[in-house]
């Protein structure tokens, strides 16, 4: 790799700009490439440039038809945190290591200042405020832990609006029954809804906060994986 | 993602300290395998490596490999596998198959 491809792969990378560096492992002949440019020693067919594309937008790096190696470079999937209670004080060093971008959002300035959350990216906003700050995309998962209305419900109606690839919501099946009537009666269908995962995170048998950010960790990364298996 | 876990992040500063340094790329996998296409591990001259693209099988040969792409220059695509009998004689004890790009960094 050359010096001025790193030092522009990297430029990339910090402004969270997806791109690919493909590479001819024979020759180590190579190029840059985003949605707009290609720059390099290689010379791609439409197709061959077409492919690429494709593949930056799938997340999905391999070896093309061709033999040529495509490294794609996306930015970090991103979890919003909603309630900086004690199940995200697990949850969201959890996350950080499993490589997502992690904000929390929680109007309770004490809350989110405290214990393992110090250094975690906060907006200290009511959810529909911080929500717009976030502005919820197809790789981010957004997950509500205060099983307080007035906090959650603005929260997950942000999410269900948003093209956001998984959506959790902390609670009892009591709690996220009268949950989902709160909603309907927000205008959201039964098909919207349905994208909301209540009670949160895979069945298995969590007890403490740590337990259960464990479960909800787990069924994140099967949904954000589910699409490339 | 933090810096420790971010091999490119740390080929950036050695480059940016002007040292020499190539970089490791899982290309592709057969059967199980336990870093993902795409795993890059970055190599300085001294040997001192970042990243991982192997459960810590095949990373001693492919910074030997490494080594030698900064001193010729020149890329190479190794193969690691069970059955393998090529020069580095690396098994991976999953059972599984990969390809590494080697590259120098210049």
């Amino acid at each position: 790799m050359k010096r001025e491809t790193l030092r522009q792969l990297e430029t990339w990378r910090a402004q969270k700009h997806s791109c690919a560096v493909v590479s001819d492992t024979a020759s180590g002949a190579q190029a840059l490439v985003d949605t707009a440019t290609a720059q390099g020693d290689l010379n791609f067919s439409d197709v061959q440039l077409a492919e690429v594309r494709q593949r930056i937008l799938a997340d999905q790096s391999g070896v093309m038809d061709g033999g040529l190696f495509v490294r794609v470079y996306s930015p970090p999937a991103r979890m919003v945190i909603v309630g900086a209670v004690h199940i995200a004080q697990a949850l969201a060093p959890m996350a950080k290591l499993a490589g997502f971008d992690v904000t929390i959002i929680d109007p309770r300035e004490a809350f989110v200042r405290s214990g393992q959350l110090a250094d975690i990216h906060a907006i200290v906003a009511w959810p529909d405020e911080g929500m717009d700050h976030v502005n919820p995309d197809s790789r981010t998962a957004v997950v509500t832990l205060t099983h307080d209305p007035k906090l959650d419900d603005p929260a997950l109606a942000a999410a269900l609006r948003s093209q956001a690839f998984y959506i959790g919501a902390l609670g009892s099946r009591k709690t996220h029954a009268k949950r989902l009537e709160r909603l309907t009666a927000l205008g959201f269908t039964a098909a919207d809804t349905a994208r909301i995962h209540g009670p949160v995170g895979l069945d298995i048998n969590a007890l403490t906060p740590a337990e259960i950010a464990v479960s909800i960790m787990a069924q994140v990364i099967e949904k954000l994986r589910a699409e490339a298996a | 993602m933090t810096d420790n876990l971010d091999p490119l992040a740390q080929l950036s500063r050695w480059n940016a300290e002007g040292k020499k340094t190539a970089l490791a790329t899982v290309v592709a996998t057969w059967g199980s395998s336990p870093r993902p296409v795409g795993s890059h591990m970055a190599v300085l001259d001294s040997g001192d490596f970042a990243g991982s693209v192997s459960g810590g099988c095949i990373e001693g040969a492919v910074v030997d490999a490494a080594l030698e792409a900064i001193k010729s220059g020149a890329p190479k695509l190794l193969e690691f596998g069970v059955s393998n009998e090529d020069a580095w004689d690396v098994g991976l004890a999953c059972g599984g198959r990969i390809q590494v790009f080697v590259e120098p960094v210049a």
